[in-house]
């Protein structure tokens, strides 16, 4: 035992520091995962409606989501059930569209104000009333270019 | 005892080489596992804002394509009921006019489709509509570019080729303010 353990000191053994860039390129991948797909958390539920005639938006930057739909669960108790809009990460009235527009334009570089887009992501249940005066509010502030968002559809119209 | 010895001699390094194919195995499975939430809708340009609402009724009655969606998702065309899945063919027919009939359309460039909705209409309804609407013209633009340009689809067209059958027939589906009827 004693003759095992010396031979061992006198190699001196050293860690490889060979696998140390596969270490830092999977931190890398894992954050670059994470980061680009983490979207704001829904607050209200939101099952787009689905339709045949869709367009894919091309630069994500470009683009502010305004979300509409029934509150979920947990803030069913404060804020109700009927439905309501969704700014970045919190609830919002219509009147605070036009400061939302303006904070994500600074963002934006201002050669490419023109191809800003405006996504409704809007439940299929919600009724028109607060999507046009979403509408009305986006056209007072000079967002005219909007999508509304859609799954494609596959089957047949009733 | 002769086993630990062989052991000994061997260098005491951790075998690195399978180290990438573990980096690349979790790359994978991350690839994988994340959805990239491609967001597709129907892209829309709004009117510019006015105070006043454009009045429709001063056009010749026969270019305007009135739709009208109440709040309980009812249909009605020109002032009659009709089934969701006949609206694209009958808009089509409505804006080409093929038959020179004397209520439809004058020329494809004269129509202008004009849509209606309750507060009460179900957005999912709504959508529907709109995207019918959309749909025929999507299909007259593609049956008009494979006639003028050898079968090419209205996709694929250049941007001044696009333009040009864009102005013979234009899309114009005009919104009046909704009515508030239904509204929860």
């Amino acid at each position: 035992m004693s003759r095992f353990s010396s031979r061992r000191g006198k190699e001196n053994p050293e860690v490889s520091t060979a696998s140390l860039p596969d270490i830092i390129f999977m931190l890398l991948f894992f954050f670059m995962v994470v980061t680009v797909l983490r979207d704001s958390e829904l607050k209200v539920a939101v099952v787009t409606p689905s339709a045949t005639e869709l367009t894919k938006l091309e630069k994500k930057s470009l683009v502010n989501y305004i979300y509409v739909g029934k509150p979920t669960k947990q803030f069913q108790e404060i804020y109700g059930t009927s439905p309501r809009m969704q700014l970045g990460d919190k609830f919002a009235i219509v009147e605070d569209i036009p400061i939302f527009l303006q904070q994500h334009k600074l963002n934006v570089p201002e050669s490419q104000h023109g191809g800003i887009t405006s996504s409704l992501r809007v439940d299929g249940n919600v009724t028109m009333g607060i999507v046009q005066d979403i509408k009305t509010q986006l056209r007072k502030s000079g967002q005219l270019k909007v999508n509304y968002s859609a799954k494609p559809r596959a089957e047949e119209l009733k | 005892m002769a086993r630990k010895s062989s052991r000994d001699r061997m260098k005491n390094e951790i075998n690195a080489g399978s180290m990438a194919d573990i980096a690349f195995l979790l790359l994978i499975f991350f690839l994988v596992t994340t959805t990239i939430v491609e967001d597709k809708g129907i892209l829309v340009m709004l009117p510019p804002w006015s105070e006043d609402e454009p009045d429709i009724t001063k056009l010749n009655t026969r270019n305007v394509y009135s739709v009208l969606v109440n709040a309980n998702n009812q249909l009605l065309v020109r002032g009659e009921e009709q089934k969701l899945r006949d609206l694209k063919n009958n808009t089509i027919e409505f804006i080409t006019n093929p038959q020179n009939k004397e209520d439809l359309a004058i020329s494809p460039d004269k129509a202008i489709i004009s849509l209606k909705n309750d507060r009460g209409t179900n957005y999912k309804t709504y959508l529907e509509v709109y995207n019918e609407l959309k749909a025929a013209y999507n299909e007259i633009w593609n049956t008009e570019s494979k006639r003028r340009y050898d079968g090419r689809l209205y996709e694929d067209l250049l941007r001044a080729e696009k333009k040009a059958i864009r102005e013979d027939f234009p899309l114009v589906i005009s919104e009046a303010e909704p009515t508030a009827f239904g509204e929860e």
